[in-house]
């Protein structure tokens, strides 16, 4: 079954109908009929899954996936255009360029926490690239991946992009076939498993993985500012967010106005009670569950601590000191558990974060420029958001993806597109200025070997539109100039002569 | 003698020390290749000639110049490479933030080389790695002894001991080599050793550049000076003996081009090489027995018609300029990259047929079109796909750093040259500073939520369609 989708989503490529920029854009404004027409179901999907507040969807789905098909839409023709590049004295009456074209049929598996941002943000650059693509929703999303398999076939040419349910067993054998390109939302251990398959067929992939983003709280900052930005990054879906800020590294003098201020913030947020609270998600099934729950082991909790099996509920939960070698710190906690480890200063955080793998997410609260550049300078994560956190996700301009562990390959707006198009450099070349090209011809001799180098060695010129607008402008306010200076030398002379 | 790990982690911990970061270090490093090439010009023609036989000449062009224009291109954009990029569109949200990408060293990277151009194919990826601030172990061919040796030699002696090392040997120490984790591992060479490359990297989830190869078709059609074309097609088809990933390896033409460019062939190679090229100064010889033995079996088992050369020589591993016409698409010497001065030319009865054919293969790493007629160029261009396409000639599509060079599908992935290299070997950073202004906009996401808050939100944050530069207008 999956392989006949692959196959028909192959021969739909090779007939070459997902390249036209209009079908293009047309198959995107469906997308975007689909997201705005089915928001309601969208929203039920999710509460069901995850229990996804009505809010939370069109914040942290919707609307971001929205502005990405807009922006897809508007730029593409832009994106999909030839690139011209720098070219020397010998390529000078040449065509250098490179062409973005599409990779052909592409997988795209998607992730349980944010089933319809995740699975379908890569879609949109996949169709705008000009690529089919095979759309494997997370399983331990049920409800959003059966409305997705029921609705992706009545917006979106159906050969095209295929959506395929299924649990381990189908997708490995999806990553049996043969794909020009994989990407992958999830964790480590499967993005591993995902590699070695696309090694086989020698498949690029890109791997959107996690781990565990730090935050960092300088001691001379605003504290309540601060602890409300994280609170909300923190506890939104639940904590289910690769980049929700995973653990707290502060000096212990600033320790306990943190954990108040959370809690603070928490009761704003979610009232006494976040069990009732509508806005405050579940854990999306039991085995996670009991996982997040064994973190907790052992410790006290600070703030919250409680919890329901029945509902999939934990309440929203700091552990203040905790040790490096805790359980809670050797993995991504991926739930509402906040533990807060303290270190000496700046020099001992950096430390802290440089012993471990490298985050997809890494966060700094202070209000001195040097803290936050050493910060920058000295340490490495796939994205970075100062005095806040997860907003870098929000600008589709900046490339979002992991390092290291975290993962390979980004995406966003036009990194989407260019992540889902193979770079074609292109020289098309004249057949003239042959006399040139005959010092590379053998038979060889020791005056041709020092021409090559010297036609070479030519620097290289910027044909680019920017660059001509700049020679013609200058160009004529040269020419102004010399007209004036002109003008200026006649009518001294002028008057030299009246004056006579 | 240290162990392979003990390398790899004293290179770690130079790395952690930070020391490869500033611009500084690097164009140090960068200033000191530059003179390990200049100063030993003699040396690698030497080595060269002795490892493949070489012509001096296309050592200068294809080994030292190509190393020495990537150097100064390089220098000379460091500085601006390592800028933070800060053009970047924002919207209302984001608007008192400041947003900027920064390219980030990535750590110890592994650089493994090839046979064929044994010295440019592993010093511009060190090129672009040093300029990008990593460490980095060289792993030269060890087919090509005598350069691999110098390499050995030479690099200790100009670059820093403690950031760069060669570690020399066979497949099982590359094997070895393989087991250790890199933060990223860049090889050219065949496709079969490419998968196992990335079966070593995916435990350690490195990414990798895979430079490989494949057939790469030319297209000889419609209107065109057949006497230019026989000139170029000859250079790029037998420099190197053949042996270039981005060598054209079969020509696609009508009979009636065919016909044309027979004389043109034989003439042209008469210039360059005289009438015995074996006892030419220009003609190279291929690498090992094993390699001369494999392209006379291709040879002997080809059911085509050898209308050029032909003549070969076991004891100097010599194979003339090779013409072969009447070759069908089951022909052994259609089955895999030839890899030497063989040229096969299949006829096709029109552009179409041609193109179907390149399509049924696997991508090529490089496609060829001489023609004159733009209808033509543009037509195979917007039908196929390759790593890089080059019209009107052969091969020099990638002597131009602004191009990327590399492959798509079955001839590789990634690509380097220019700044395409420093990219390749950096982490793109995405960062947000936000200001502690505006937390009034900011409270619109905080729950409890409400429709008045997500209304406000929506509006601050949703892209419009007219915006200039990606900015949300008010």
């Amino acid at each position: 079954m999956e392989k006949q989708a692959v196959q028909r989503a192959r021969e739909a490529f090779l007939a070459g109908r997902s390249r036209p920029l209009e079908f293009r854009v047309h198959q995107l404004k469906s997308l975007q009929r689909m997201i705005t027409d089915r928001q309601g179901e969208i929203a039920t999907a999710l509460k069901q899954d995850i229990n996804r507040s009505q809010y939370d969807t069109p914040l942290f789905e919707l609307i971001g996936l929205e502005n990405e098909i807009s922006l897809a839409v508007s730029k593409l023709a832009q994106w999909a255009a030839p690139r011209p590049v720098e070219r020397n004295l010998l390529t000078i009456s040449d065509q250098a360029y490179i062409q973005p074209e599409p990779l052909g049929v592409v997988l795209i598996i998607g992730a349980w926490n944010y089933p319809w941002a995740l699975t379908l943000q890569p879609l949109v650059g996949a169709i705008a690239a000009g690529n089919a693509a095979v759309v494997k929703p997370s399983e331990l999303s049920e409800y959003s991946a059966s409305l997705l398999k029921a609705l992706l076939p009545r917006y979106l040419d159906q050969e095209l992009y295929p959506v395929v349910c299924g649990g381990v067993s189908e997708t490995q054998e999806l990553l049996r076939q043969r794909f020009d390109h994989i990407f992958y939302t999830g964790n480590c251990t499967v993005g591993k498993l995902v590699m070695e398959a696309a090694a086989r067929h020698l498949t690029p992939v890109t791997l959107e993985l996690g781990g565990k983003s730090p935050c960092y709280i300088d001691k001379d900052v605003d504290l309540r500012v601060a602890c409300r930005r994280i609170t909300w990054g923190k506890f939104v879906n639940c904590g289910q967010t690769c980049i929700a800020p995973d653990y707290i590294l502060c000096e212990p003098s600033i320790q306990n106005r943190v954990v108040e201020g959370i809690r603070q913030t928490l009761l704003e947020f979610y009232g006494p009670d976040p069990k009732s609270s509508p806005d405050y998600g579940r854990i999306i099934n039991q085995r996670h569950f009991n996982r997040v729950m064994t973190l907790l082991e052992g410790y006290t909790a600070t703030v919250g601590g409680q919890s329901d099996a029945s509902q999939r509920y934990i309440a929203p939960t700091v552990v203040k000191d905790v040790p490096p070698q805790a359980r809670l710190m050797q993995e991504e906690i991926f739930g509402p558990l906040l533990p807060i480890v303290t270190v000496s200063d700046i020099d001992d955080a950096i430390h802290f974060i440089n012993e471990r793998e490298k985050p997809l997410a890494l966060y700094v609260f202070s209000s001195n420029k040097k803290v936050i550049k050493r910060m920058l300078a000295e340490t490495t994560s796939g994205g970075v958001t100062v005095n806040d956190v997860i907003m870098h996700y929000t600008l589709s301009s900046l490339p979002f993806g992991g390092v290291g562990q975290s993962g390979t390959g980004r995406y966003h707006g036009k990194h989407t597109f260019d992540q889902f198009s193979h770079h074609r450099a292109c020289l098309v070349k004249s057949l003239g200025m042959e006399e040139i090209n005959v010092v590379r011809y053998p038979p060889q001799n020791h005056q041709k070997v020092r021409r090559v180098r010297l036609a070479m060695r030519t620097p290289l010129v910027d044909f680019s539109k920017g660059t001509y607008i700049w020679a013609v402008a200058a160009s004529i306010v040269a020419l102004g100039l010399l007209v004036a200076l002109t003008v200026v030398l006649i009518l001294a002379a002028g008057v030299s002569c009246t004056c006579l | 003698m240290a162990s392979q790990s003990e390398v790899i982690d004293r290179l770690r911990a130079t790395f952690r020390s930070g020391v490869t970061f500033p611009e500084q270090f690097r164009m140090t490093q960068l200033q000191s290749l530059l003179s390990l090439v200049e100063e030993n010009e003699q040396l690698i023609q030497d080595a060269l000639h002795k490892d493949l036989h070489k012509p001096k000449f296309e050592t200068v062009l294809s080994e030292i110049q190509i190393t020495l224009n990537d150097l100064y291109f390089a220098m000379e954009n460091l500085r601006t490479w390592m800028q933070p990029e800060y053009n970047i569109g924002k919207n209302l949200a984001t608007r008192m933030d400041d947003c900027f990408i920064r390219r980030e060293p990535l750590g110890v990277v592994l650089i493994i080389g090839a046979w064929n151009y044994p010295l440019h194919l592993i010093l511009l990826p060190l090129v672009a790695a040093i300029a990008a601030g990593n460490c980095a172990i060289l792993k030269p061919s060890e087919i090509c002894q005598a350069t691999e040796q110098l390499l050995a030699e030479l690099i200790p002696k100009y670059l820093s001991q403690d950031c760069y090392a060669v570690l020399c040997g066979g497949a099982e120490d590359t094997k070895s080599l393989l087991k250790n984790k890199f933060d990223h591992i860049f090889y050219t060479g065949s496709q079969v050793v490419a998968r196992s490359i990335l079966l070593a990297a995916a435990p350690h989830l490195t990414p990798v550049t895979l430079e490989l190869g494949g057939k790469s078709p030319c297209f000889i059609y419609g209107h065109i000076d057949i006497q230019k074309a026989a000139k170029r097609l000859c250079w790029s088809k037998f420099f190197n003996t053949g042996q270039s990933c981005v060598a054209p390896d079969y020509v696609l033409c009508t009979a009636q081009t065919r016909d044309a460019l027979l004389p043109a062939l034989r003439e042209t190679l008469r210039t360059f090489y005289g009438p015995d090229p074996g006892a030419s100064l220009d003609m190279g010889r291929i690498v090992t027995p094993r390699h001369w033995r494999r392209l006379m079996d291709m040879l002997e088992k080809s059911k085509g018609k050898v209308v050029i050369g032909g003549e070969s020589r076991e004891e100097d591993r010599y194979i003339a300029p090779t013409v072969l016409v009447d070759v069908q698409e089951s022909d052994a010497l259609m089955q895999e990259e030839i890899f030497g001065p063989i040229l096969p030319i299949l006829t096709i009865e029109s552009l179409e047929e041609g193109i179907d054919y390149i399509n049924r293969q696997e991508k090529p790493l490089a496609l060829y079109v001489f023609s004159d007629e733009t209808s033509v160029v543009t037509t195979v261009l917007n039908n196929t796909s390759s790593g890089g396409f080059c019209g009107n000639d052969g091969i020099v599509h990638m002597a131009l750093p602004g191009l990327p060079f590399g492959g798509v599908g079955a001839s590789g992935m990634g690509s380097y040259h220019g700044r395409w290299g420093f990219e390749t070997f950096s982490h793109r950073r995405g960062c947000m500073n936000r200001s502690w202004l505006l937390e009034r906009v900011n409270v619109l996401r905080y729950p409890p939520y409400s429709d008045y808050n997500l209304g406000w939100l929506r509006w601050a944050t949703t892209f419009k369609k007219n915006s200039w530069g990606g900015c949300s207008v008010m």
